[in-house]
């Protein structure tokens, strides 16, 4: 019974990143509309399912014209692009430190606990809000700037799985097979600590998305004409009080997305039966 | 005991002096800040004047050391733009943010205390998952955006609450509700835990035995043991919420430290950006240790960790 919930919760999951990985790669090729192109004579056109709205505009247009439906769509795919890329850079830190720390012990890995320890002390928020705001807006830099500030939660799972691993019988083995110590972390420790990797890789991309949307928001994330959901909303915030719909759209997708990588992370971690990570 | 203590207060400095040094990096990323302070319609006069009044024109190392020394005494610099001591701006903003974390924090508790409860004593049951699907729900919800949401609902339809502003404790009700949204979601997975968790043990089966009522056993005697690890979680997710407050006050136009922050970066205002970050990092390193030593006055197997 449980089961069979958790598993409809986890293909739900699957589905919606499906969808929005579709949106996301073939967006140039799905929007009906130029998600930039500026229509001053059809602004604020409401969505289908209210009176008066205009079939050439599935989702309406925003306060400049803009179709909506075309910008939902080039939205997703700079969500996902930032959830997946923080999360290659993030993960690239936090595991190599992780990984270090939880194999060699000793003072390595002290080193390494008291830079978990310190990174969570920094506001992630205000930090990545004050390097957009001191150098400017731009993908790369968000990206590099989330990715920094991303890594705790990689290197605390990291540290932990490799210890477990460490003293397990077939890492032994490769010691007296004569392995090298790279050897023995890239072939021994790395695939198996993978799958809890993967369910932090998840989280992470939902975490990232979330952030991004909350920077592009307060104006210091992605920056304009560009599509942002956390954009789209700022700009919206100023008719929601008349038309609603314009913060719910981009609001719904936003919580949608970040839903469905949610119940995939959770299914996933189930599956892999890694409580704990 | 004491070995314990005194080796989390160094850990605790520690930390403390490496985001000093993180923040004082951190506002000289961009280089110059005297021509960015200057505006640009400056002349090189101008800038040369700006930076020998900020003390821009010493080395990097003197100013450092200079922050250092006088962050350390409590001297946190003067406001570019407001022209007031940092310490002050930040003192007369405080209230209002540890107003909204602890709104937030107290809202989070009333929440998530009965659903973990519930959950637990109903376990694998449809109400257990559906207390589990509100978590999951929570957790993907973008706080801004619920910010919006009933802004619109209860402040414009309904009109029970005010939009923005700090007039009255009725401001307070909707930004709290959003903080604690964050934080739903993780203590009520945590009191569900714990709880399932001793309601499985031995002094349970005991109590039961005894013949108590079933109220007395879950309050007085399974949530009392439930409750040490998410009272010491709840203190680090308050030093998270006054973090994330800068988004939700940002929101609801509420003028505490966050709302301070966001402003001085807009306006290139490196020593309040910096004394924020700090002033953050310093209380959430605070309720962290707050939290280790609570847990290990009450729980003495975790003291020699």
């Amino acid at each position: 019974m449980k089961r069979g919930f958790r598993n409809v919760a986890t293909w739900l999951g699957a589905l919606i990143i499906g969808v929005a990985a579709f949106c996301a790669i073939f967006a140039p090729l799905l929007v009906p509309h130029d998600p930039f192109a500026q229509d001053l004579g059809k602004r604020l056109l409401v969505p289908f399912w209210m009176e008066g709205s205009d079939p050439q505009h599935v989702l309406g247009t925003d306060q400049l014209g803009r179709d909506y439906l075309s910008r939902l769509i080039w939205g997703c795919r700079i969500s996902m692009l930032i959830g997946v890329t923080v999360s290659i850079v993030s993960g690239l830190i936090g595991i190599t430190i992780g990984v270090l720390g939880g194999f060699l012990g000793g003072r390595v890995d002290d080193a390494v606990l008291f830079a978990i320890t310190t990174r969570l002390a920094i506001p992630v928020v205000l930090v990545a809000l004050a390097v957009v705001g001191l150098l400017g807006s731009s993908m790369p830099l968000l990206v590099i700037t989330l990715g920094l500030l991303l890594w705790d939660r990689f290197a605390v799972v990291a540290r932990s799985t490799t210890m477990q691993v460490r003293n397990l019988d077939f890492v032994a083995a490769a010691w007296c097979a004569g392995s090298s110590r790279f050897r023995i972390l890239t072939r021994e420790v790395l695939p198996n600590i993978a799958s809890h990797l993967v369910v932090v890789a998840t989280l992470e991309i939902a975490l990232a998305i979330l952030l991004e949307a909350a920077l592009s928001f307060l104006g210091l994330g992605v920056p304009p004409p560009l599509p942002s959901w956390g954009l789209m909303i700022a700009e919206a915030k100023d008719y929601m009080f008349f038309s609603p719909w314009v913060i719910v759209i981009p609001g719904v997708a936003l919580f949608v997305l970040v839903l469905g990588i949610n119940l995939l992370g959770d299914g996933l971690r189930d599956l892999f039966g890694a409580r704990s990570a | 005991m004491l070995r314990f203590l005194v080796r989390r207060l160094i850990v605790a400095l520690l930390v403390a002096a490496t985001v000093m040094t993180l923040a004082f990096i951190l506002t000289r990323l961009s280089g110059d800040l005297a021509t960015a302070i200057a505006g640009p319609n400056a002349t090189q006069a101008d800038v040369d004047a700006v930076r020998k009044a900020y003390g821009l024109d010493r080395p990097l190392v003197t100013q450092f050391f200079d922050w250092v020394g006088n962050a350390t005494m409590g001297n946190l610099g003067e406001s570019f733009f407001f022209k007031k001591r940092v310490s002050e701006l930040i003192g007369e903003r405080m209230p209002v943010t540890l107003t909204l974390g602890l709104t937030g924090l107290v809202i989070a508790l009333l929440v998530s205390l009965p659903l973990g409860i519930l959950a637990a004593v109903r376990e694998n049951t449809s109400l257990d998952r559906a207390v589990q699907v509100v978590a999951v729900l929570g957790q993907a919800m973008p706080s801004f955006w619920l910010g919006l949401l009933l802004m619109i609902v209860f402040g414009l339809k309904l009109g029970w609450l005010p939009i923005s502003g700090t007039d009255s404790w009725q401001s307070y009700i909707m930004p709290g509700v959003v903080l604690a949204f964050s934080a739903i979601p993780a203590l009520t997975r945590l009191t569900r835990a714990g709880m399932i968790q001793a309601m499985g043990s031995d002094y349970i089966r005991t109590a039961r035995a005894k013949g108590l009522s079933r109220a007395s056993i879950l309050l007085k005697h399974a949530l009392r043991n439930a409750a040490i690890p998410v009272v010491a979680i709840a203190a680090v997710q308050l030093g998270f919420m006054l973090g994330g407050s800068i988004v939700i006050e940002q929101v609801f136009a509420l003028h505490g430290v966050g709302f301070l922050a966001w402003e001085s970066i807009a306006k290139n205002d490196f020593p309040v950006v910096q004394a924020v970050v700090l002033v953050l990092a310093v209380i959430y390193v605070g309720l962290t240790m707050l939290a280790d030593v609570m847990n290990a006055v009450l729980d003495p197997r975790l003291r020699g960790a």
